[in-house]
């Protein structure tokens, strides 16, 4: 019977409110916005923002029309864009550098929209404006780097314990030490083994030739590897914050690549030369004399001496005279890691190279019971991030960071410390730059094309099959709204190949309406009657578009798998349309037949 | 009632069977020959280097922009326009120890001398490894596709219809290869994302007329008809729609090779052309291969074996 039961249509029902609720969305337009959000780890930006900063904004007289707190950063939404550079260069005097303050836009979407998660498409760059960079990180580099420690480890370790050793080499992916006999190469393995903990180290002779090879094993390769990989996004990050973007992207891709996207982003040098640049660490003594701070503090500095803040956890902060002389520079670090000390408290560990541990074993023999400080430098301003006391003479290039810290702000020092050099040099393969001006007409043209071929195939359709084609065409409406929903909800990015499989989506998703209007023509034509028409009719053509649509998404699924950039995005709304094809074309085309010819007792022809 | 295509009679597609598989394998011979002597105009993205889109506030000579281009020594540099008089395209290769903004930055500078209306759009830099890797990353997602294709058409079908089917559609692509490759069109990503959704959506017409042949199989009324009456008579029910549906999915291609710019135009291409040797290659290489892999009444509807008992 060419009836649904009733759930069916309330189903139905309420699948297009929801889709139109989260359609909905796209068509508010944008607002000017001021975005603040945190640039450094140990700074974090929280509800009270919002208060601070509307403060800030209503005392430079621009009131925010709103302010809310989303995804770690406060935004703030005003009237005209002349009160948001306003609101911006308060709140930026305000609040220092501690906080990214960026221009933005955001969605006029109202808050009882905004409640239930509906937000309008997420745009690519080739919509918006923006710079596009696809960096790849040296590995080599990365490897090399880590080998030229770890000989320079093997070299301290049997200095210490005064083995006598030949040459010490760096082969591609191993270190080489030469051993005058058996007895030392025995002394050297013993001693090594311990200190290299996560690496092979083999004893090797042969010919009166006694030779210790340290590998690096698979797992400690991939390890280094992935490791270079996140040290460099985390310093990429802390420098893309620089630019005030106001959402940038920064992700890996495949093993060894990384994607920084820039939003509104156009000038490419300048974001090149703030992507190269290093941050650096600084080791320097700390003056404790009272007498001299004081006299700092009445802004009177020492010569030779330099006034500074020192972070104490929980945003508050104290001032710390430091000398002007740096001792050890972040280039001798190796490796900062978050762990535990003897007391099971949180602490920092460094590995400093070799030239480093002299360094620091020299300074801290001389300093014993002085403070040093670990500076970090960003943006030419220097900020001390930790200054511990020094108990005793620090040898063999590990360093222990502890005190009053809890584990998160372990972590946080830690990713500071290692933050402020790349791991492995990074190369620029791929960069994209998209004025606005270009975004916008993808835009308009994309969605011309996809108006213009709507129309074609909707004119058609009715006048073809008249009540079949309006219910067709109808369907057809119902899946771009689904469609649109979807990748709305799903936050999937669109891009112009997107809009491309939008529209291809259309033209293909109107083969199932004409393959069941063909069929119930031809159930019509065998003599059946116009109610067994549209039943068998719709059966018969369920097999044939489950096939054919499946076969659609097969090709659509291997380019989401293989395809990067332009191509996923095209992918991935192919294959939602795919979906929501099928469910439109099938489900809603055949409760719109069965609303308009299931409740006639006499029904003679059908307008097919 | 409107109809385009009422035909009484099946029309005898499979006795053109000979003609047909000859034209394909002219043209599949032909878009081969163009393949191998021209070979494809590879875009940015799979050779590596930088591409600028410029325009002018008024209409510009390209020879002009070309000259000014050429200044630079850049080598092989390309110059063309976008469709219009005022956009420009150009295209350099990569070179060493010159990042690509110092490149798009050197060559806006000196038209800039010449002309100062003129305003970057776009800038795209490609390096060299990117390239190689997405070249086999396509092939790979090619691949992909058809074991897909086949494995399902296996499984709902038979082998036969599985490789009909991808003969006949991968036909399509190397002549949708072909003729990029004889008007040196530009062959980018967006293009081979096009090909393999084309890919994907003739395989769809194959499909149904798959589906029509094997229900003709089981149909009593058509029990003493011969396979290739059987088949004609599929390919002619289903042609109304056929028609129809790619008809739509043109207009809409279309519509985006009209009004989508030259971002999209390499790849509206890609599915016109594809669309159009779609319907050709599912309904006449397609059957005819079928037919001639030898596909019979037994293979579709397999005969009820009863199950023998085991005998204690």
């Amino acid at each position: 019977m060419n009836r649904y039961p009733l759930w069916k249509y309330i189903l139905l029902v309420v699948t297009l409110i929801a889709a139109t609720l989260y359609t909905l969305p796209n068509f508010f337009g944008e607002s000017p916005a001021v975005q603040v959000s945190s640039a450094r780890v140990t700074v974090k930006v929280t509800d009270a923002m919002i208060q601070q900063a509307t403060e800030i904004a209503t005392a430079a007289g621009v009131k925010p029309i709103d302010a809310y707190f989303e995804a770690g950063s406060v935004k703030l939404r005003f009237k005209d864009t002349d009160s948001q550079i306003k609101a911006k260069d308060a709140i930026q005097a305000k609040l220092g550098n501690d906080y990214v303050i960026a221009l933005n836009l955001v969605s006029d979407t109202p808050a009882w929209l905004s409640k239930l998660h509906a937000k309008p498409m997420v745009l690519g760059l080739d919509l918006r404006g923006g710079v596009h960079f696809l960096l790849e990180v040296d590995m080599k580099a990365a490897v090399d780097k880590a080998l030229e420690k770890t000989a320079g480890d093997v070299r301290r370790e049997l200095k210490d314990k005064k083995i006598r050793y030949g040459k010490i080499s760096k082969e591609r992916d191993r270190v080489e030490v030469q051993l005058r006999d058996a007895e030392t190469l025995v002394a050297a393995n013993k001693a090594l083994t311990p200190v290299l903990a996560n690496l092979t180290v083999s004893p090797v002779s042969a010919d009166g030739n006694y030779k210790l090879v340290i590998s690096y094993p698979a797992a400690t390769l991939l390890q280094l590897k992935n490791d270079a990989v996140k040290q460099n996004i985390t310093t990429l990050h802390n420098r893309v914050n620089e630019l005030g973007v106001a959402e940038p992207v920064i992700q890996q891709q495949g093993e060894g690549r990384i994607v920084v996207q820039l939003p509104g982003v156009q000038d490419t040098a300048k974001a090149k030369d703030i992507l190269g640049r290093t941050a650096t660490l600084e080791v320097r003594l700390v003056e404790d004399d009272q007498a001299k701070l004081t006299e700092a503090l009445n802004g009177n500095v020492p010569a030779g001496f330099e006034l500074m803040t020192e972070r104490r956890g929980e945003g508050k902060s104290t001032p710390i005279l430091v000398r002007k002389e740096v001792e050890l520079t972040g280039e001798n670090i190796n490796d900062a890691q978050a762990g535990f000390d003897e007391n099971n408290g949180a602490a920092v560990h460094l590995n400093l190279d070799s030239t480093g541990a002299r360094i620091f074993k020299d300074l801290t023999r001389e300093n014993v019971n002085k403070r040093i400080a670990m500076i970090l430098v960003e943006k030419g301003v220097g900020e001390v991030v930790t200054a511990p006391v020094v108990r005793g003479e620090i040898g063999g290039g590990r360093v222990q960071i502890s005190g009053s810290m809890n584990t998160a702000e372990a972590n946080d020092t830690a990713l500071l410390l290692r933050a402020g050099s790349l791991a492995a040099p990074m190369n620029i393969v791929e960069e994209r730059t998209i004025g606005p001006s270009l975004g916008k007409e993808n835009i308009s043209k994309g969605f011309n094309s996809t108006l213009y071929g709507f129309l074609a195939i909707a004119v058609f359709m009715v006048i073809y099959y008249r009540v079949f084609g309006v219910v067709s065409v109808l369907a057809l409406g119902a899946n771009l709204l689904f469609l649109i929903a979807l990748l709305s909800l799903l936050g999937v990015t669109l891009t112009l190949p997107g809009i491309a499989a939008i529209a291809l989506t259309l033209g293909m998703a109107i083969d199932s309406n004409v393959l069941i209007n063909e069929r119930v023509r031809e159930e019509l034509r065998d003599g059946q009657s116009p109610q067994a028409a549209i039943t068998n009719g719709y059966k018969h053509a369920w097999d044939t578009i489950l096939d054919s649509n499946i076969t659609t998404l097969i090709a659509g699924l291997a380019l989401l798998i293989f395809g990067s950039g332009a191509v996923r995005g095209f992918a991935w709304v192919h294959c939602l349309g795919i979906l929501t094809s099928m469910f439109s074309a099938v489900f809603v085309s055949r409760a719109l037949v069965n609303l308009i010819y299931g409740y006639r007792r006499r029904l003679a022809t059908l307008a097919v | 009632m409107i109809e385009f295509f009422h035909v009484k009679r099946d029309i005898p597609f499979m006795s053109y069977g000979k003609l047909t598989t000859a034209i394909s394998l002219a043209t599949f011979v032909v878009a081969v020959f163009f393949l191998i002597t021209k070979g494809l105009n590879f875009g940015v993205e799979f050779t590596g280097g930088t591409v600028m889109e410029l325009r002018y506030q008024q209409s510009v000579e390209i020879q002009q922009v070309r000259h000014g281009v050429e200044a630079l020594k850049y080598g092989e540099v390309q110059v063309q326009s976008l469709g219009t008089t005022k956009d420009v395209m150009v295209r350099i290769p990569n070179i060493k120890d010159k990042s690509s903004a110092q490149l798009s930055n050197e060559v806006l500078n000196s038209l800039k001398k010449e002309r100062p209306d003129v305003e970057l759009r776009k800038v795209e830099f490609i390096g060299p490894s990117v390239g190689d890797e997405l070249f086999s990353h396509g092939l790979t997602a090619l691949a992909l596709v058809c074991v897909g294709i086949i494995a399902y058409l296996m499984i709902r079908f038979e082998w036969r219809f599985a490789f009909s089917a991808i003969i006949a559609n991968m036909h399509d692509v190397v002549i949708i290869l072909g003729v990029f490759a004889f008007f040196q069109w530009e062959f980018s990503l967006t293009v081979l994302a096009g090909i393999l959704a084309v890919l994907g959506y003739s395989v769809n017409e194959s499909v149904v007329v798959f589906d029509r042949i094997r229900e003709n199989f089981r149909k009593p009324n058509l029990r003493g008809k011969t396979v290739p009456e059987i088949i004609d008579n599929a390919i002619t029910a289903t042609m109304s729609r056929t028609i129809i549906t790619h008809g739509s999915t043109e207009a809409m291609v279309l519509a985006m090779l009209l009004f989508g710019g030259a971002a999209l135009h390499g790849f509206a291409m890609a599915l016109t052309i594809g669309i159009v040797f779609g319907i050709y290659s599912s309904v006449l290489v397609a059957s005819p291969l079928l037919l001639m892999f030898g596909v019979t009444r037994d293979s579709m509807v397999k005969p009820v074996t009863v199950k023998e008992e085991a005998v204690v």
